[in-house]
């Protein structure tokens, strides 16, 4: 790892260059950029997260910490290049004093040229991402309710300030479970009579999954609190019987359909690696997701 | 409910993170104590389990003359899991997959045999739920699929009981060993299953750099203009290995590298090289490119000027001492199989007329390396001296398809001085990255995944397999008169005559 202090983004730029030359690989297949908007506290699970999905996605990672205060401005960075790590670059920035209000005059330089941007909030995403000053560099932008303390309100934030291009995480952890919904629902299936959700209490992954269902289903969807983490149960009854998906253990679930004998499916909580796989894998804009948030930000308010 | 009338409301074109996972089946394989079975397709499915793309409802039921319980296979299939699987192991997903696994002590000639399994699908329908969708996957010699065809018809396993519910076959190379025997085999195969339900597996066309040819030719603007006569010399395709036959004497003698890799692997890849851009990407549009293009390929009239064959050596290899081919064990003394095999064809239509395309390969040769090679021709006019372009060869252009996965182009380009104009050759190149390639799926994980779909592009149809063997017949037919093989050292790049084939032409292969 390299360290600089009160440098700028042009000499973090040729420092990773440099970095590279003294490696033998000058040339590098980085396919994006991904600027982590961060504090100190999520800042190290969040670069971790990003450093793991860049042998899927080969990227530079620049995690962002603003350090606003009243002291003079500087800018201090720690550089780590390919390694045991994977293929990417790491470039951890400290923005003190009135720097901190300026981070894209830090960032621009570091973009990498003619390849997608991806700005990731791993908590406390602005009102509307896209006219965040980093923000409006980047063809997708990343948040995360869950870790906000009033998830719910969240969500409908995250609604009312949707541009496409904005996912959030939230809804990224509910893809094994839309799965396996859909391909239950691959069999032809009498019509749906109405649903049922159990999860942890204000839950934002569950209360998109209800969105989602009451559209698609178009029944309306009841959520019960637990315990459990996360979503535990999914329970959907039709005019022939019911089909309920049941996880207790956060791990293993059990599919039980009227008339057919159950099945386990393994159904493991996602962690931020494999999350962050996945919204890499598709840069365009996520409509269905676009229409779940503004559909739940419009019937709450 | 009428199949037709249904739409899945929760599948929406748009939604780009629902993955396609396979419908309710119970796959049965034969031949599960084959190499095969064991390192690849079992592994394959545990991966697409870990991948959450099978389904709840999903079986596997293996078939051997073995006296195992179902446990004792499930030990099998979990320690071959473990062994070679790409994904980490979680117990989740193995006690998702042991609930399905089931085995039957058989032989494949018995009808009886046959009945216990219908049994045992039958039972899996009601305890698994896998709705009478059965696959069959024949991991087993070809001399043997006769007799398991025959009783998979009579037993009526074949047959799909009600109109929603299917029936599939996977067969793996060699499909046949000539033209008559490939038509034999397909006609069987055409009386037992109706040809929309047969999966010819040639793992090469799963792999993603494979179709990664047709996105780099047709998905962009800068390549496919030169794609023709006006600018490509020749195109070269090779497949080394560095492996002798191993333990597979058995198989391998009498059929020998023509058959074993340019009948089906090699000339796919030249298919999809040479081919015109199909109307779409669907199966049958690609695959009708496919055969025209195999439909146009001819094979030069001197057969023995443009062909080569050889049989590798006792040497050494990397540094470790080797044994000749009919030295190894279970090879006759006086066998003829040729373990290299190289030949020049052409592809006769207006895009390619003059253009040779030269097919190579062979065991112990200097390394295991697949690639398709274009080679350009040399600028029309060089307005540098002479010498200065000395060090400057053709421009080429190679999809490297195992192992370094990527395409890399080689151009000319100033070497940095100051006092002349010295050109030398350089290369651009991209790598699908070295860990990347630990996280993109197998190829056998993409094609299992397809068969339990019922999406056919990338299985060969029995055409494809015919005019494959059309082309090949001819050659194999005149290396029969010619007895023995030449010898080549191992360890190198193959028999002098296949050096002195292609410079007949005035080229030089490129040491791949």
């Amino acid at each position: 790892m390299i360290r600089l202090e009160n440098t700028s983004g042009g000499a973090i730029a040729a420092a990773i260059s440099a970095e590279r030359h003294r490696q033998g690989s000058p040339t590098t297949g980085m396919v994006l950029t991904m600027v982590i908007l961060t504090d100190e506290e999520f800042q190290s699970d969040a670069t971790s997260g990003a450093v793991f999905a860049a042998r899927q996605h080969p990227m530079r990672i620049v995690t962002v910490i603003p350090r606003p205060g009243r002291g003079s401005h500087s800018l201090d960075a720690e550089i780590a290049v390919g390694g045991d790590d994977g293929p990417g670059e790491v470039a951890v920035l400290r923005l003190r004093g009135e720097l901190a209000d300026h981070a894209d005059s830090v960032v621009i330089p570091l973009l990498l040229s003619d390849t997608p941007v991806v700005a990731f909030w791993p908590s406390h995403a602005p009102a509307v991402p896209a006219e965040d000053t980093i923000g409006r560099h980047a063809q997708r932008r990343i948040t995360d309710s869950a870790t906000s303390e009033d998830p719910l309100e969240e969500l409908r934030r995250r609604g009312r300030g949707y541009r496409p291009g904005d996912t959030d995480l939230s809804w990224s952890r509910l893809t094994p479970w839309r799965s396996i919904l859909a391909t239950v629902f691959d069999q032809p299936m009498a019509p749906v009579t109405g649903c049922s959700i159990t999860a942890e209490f204000n839950n934002p992954s569950a209360t998109l999954l209800a969105t989602w269902l009451e559209k698609t289903l178009n029944t309306t969807v009841e959520i019960t609190s637990t315990d459990s983490p996360g979503i535990e149960a999914v329970v959907i009854t039709i005019e022939t019987g019911e089909i309920a998906i049941t996880r207790a253990d956060g791990r293993t679930a059990t599919l039980s359909q009227t008339g057919a004998p159950d099945a386990l499916i393994s159904l493991p909580r996602r962690d931020l690696t494999t999350l962050l796989n996945e919204d890499l894998r598709r840069l365009d804009p996520d409509d269905v997701y676009g229409w779940v948030i503004r559909s739940y930000a419009g019937k709450s308010t | 409910m009428p199949k037709t009338d249904y739409m899945n409301p929760l599948r929406d074109p748009e939604d780009q993170r629902l993955p396609r996972i396979a419908g309710p089946c119970a796959l049965v394989l034969f031949g599960v104590t084959g190499d095969l079975s064991c390192k690849k397709v079992m592994p394959a499915i545990y991966d697409l389990a870990n991948r959450g793309l099978l389904p709840p409802g999903f079986a596997l039921v293996g078939f051997a003359r073995r006296d195992w319980d179902h446990q004792d296979f499930a030990k099998v299939v979990h320690d071959a899991v473990k062994e070679h699987a790409r994904t980490p192991f979680r117990e989740e997903t193995w006690n998702q997959l042991t609930a399905g696994i089931r085995f039957i002590d058989g032989d494949l000639t018995d009808p009886t045999a046959y009945q216990r399994i219908a049994e045992v699908l039958t039972d899996l329908d009601a305890q698994m739920g896998t709705r009478g969708n059965h696959a069959f996957y024949l991991s087993i010699p070809p001399g043997l699929f006769p007799a398991v065809l025959e009783n998979l018809e009579r037993s009526g396993l074949a047959n799909s009981p009600t109109p929603t519910s299917w029936r599939r076959v996977v067969i793996e190379k060699p499909f046949g060993h000539d033209l008559k025997s490939a038509q034999e085999l397909n006609k069987l195969v055409d009386t037992v299953f109706p040809s929309g339900s047969v999966f010819r597996i040639d793992h090469y066309l799963g792999k993603e750099t494979v179709q990664n040819i047709l996105a780099v030719r047709f998905a962009n603007a800068m390549f496919e203009p030169l794609w023709n006569c006006n600018y490509v010399d020749n195109v070269q395709i090779t497949m080394a290995e560095d492996i002798g036959i191993g333990g597979r004497a058995g198989y391998y003698d009498g059929i020998g590298a023509a058959r074993d890799v340019i009948q089906n692997h090699l000339l796919q890849l030249l298919a999809l090289t040479a081919m015109e851009e199909p109307l779409s990407f669907s199966a049958d549009d690609v695959r009708a490119e496919k055969e025209k293009v195999l439909r146009a390929v001819s094979v030069p009239e001197d057969i023995g000027a443009h062909t080569s064959r050889g049989q590798y050596q006792a040497g050494w290899q990397g540094g470790i001492p080797v044994i000749g081919f009919l030295q190894e064990s279970g090879i006759p003394a006086d066998s003829t199989t040729d373990t290299f095999a190289a030949m020049r064809l052409n592809v006769e239509n207006r895009r390619w007329a003059g253009v040779p395309f030269y097919l190579r390969t062979g065991k112990r040769l200097g390394r295991r390396v697949t690639e398709v090679a274009i080679v350009f021709k040399r600028a029309p006019h060089l307005p540098f001296s002479s010498s200065s372009v000395t060090e400057l060869s053709n421009n080429a252009l190679v999809f490297r398809i195992q192992p370094d996965e990527g395409v890399t182009v080689r151009f000319g380009s100033k070497v940095p001085d100051t006092n002349s104009i010295q050109v030398r050759d350089v290369t651009m190149d991209f790598q699908y990255g070295d860990s990347f390639v630990d996280t993109s799926p197998e190829a056998y994980e993409r094609l299992i995944l397809d068969v339990l779909l019922g999406d056919p592009p990338l299985f060969p149809r029995h055409q494809e397999v015919e005019l494959s063997w059309e082309i090949l017949d001819p050659i194999l037919k005149y290396w029969e008169s010619q007895g023995a093989p030449e010898q080549y050292a191992s360890g190198g790049w193959g028999p002098t005559s296949s050096h002195e084939m292609i410079a007949r032409d005035g080229r030089t292969w490129r040491r791949p």
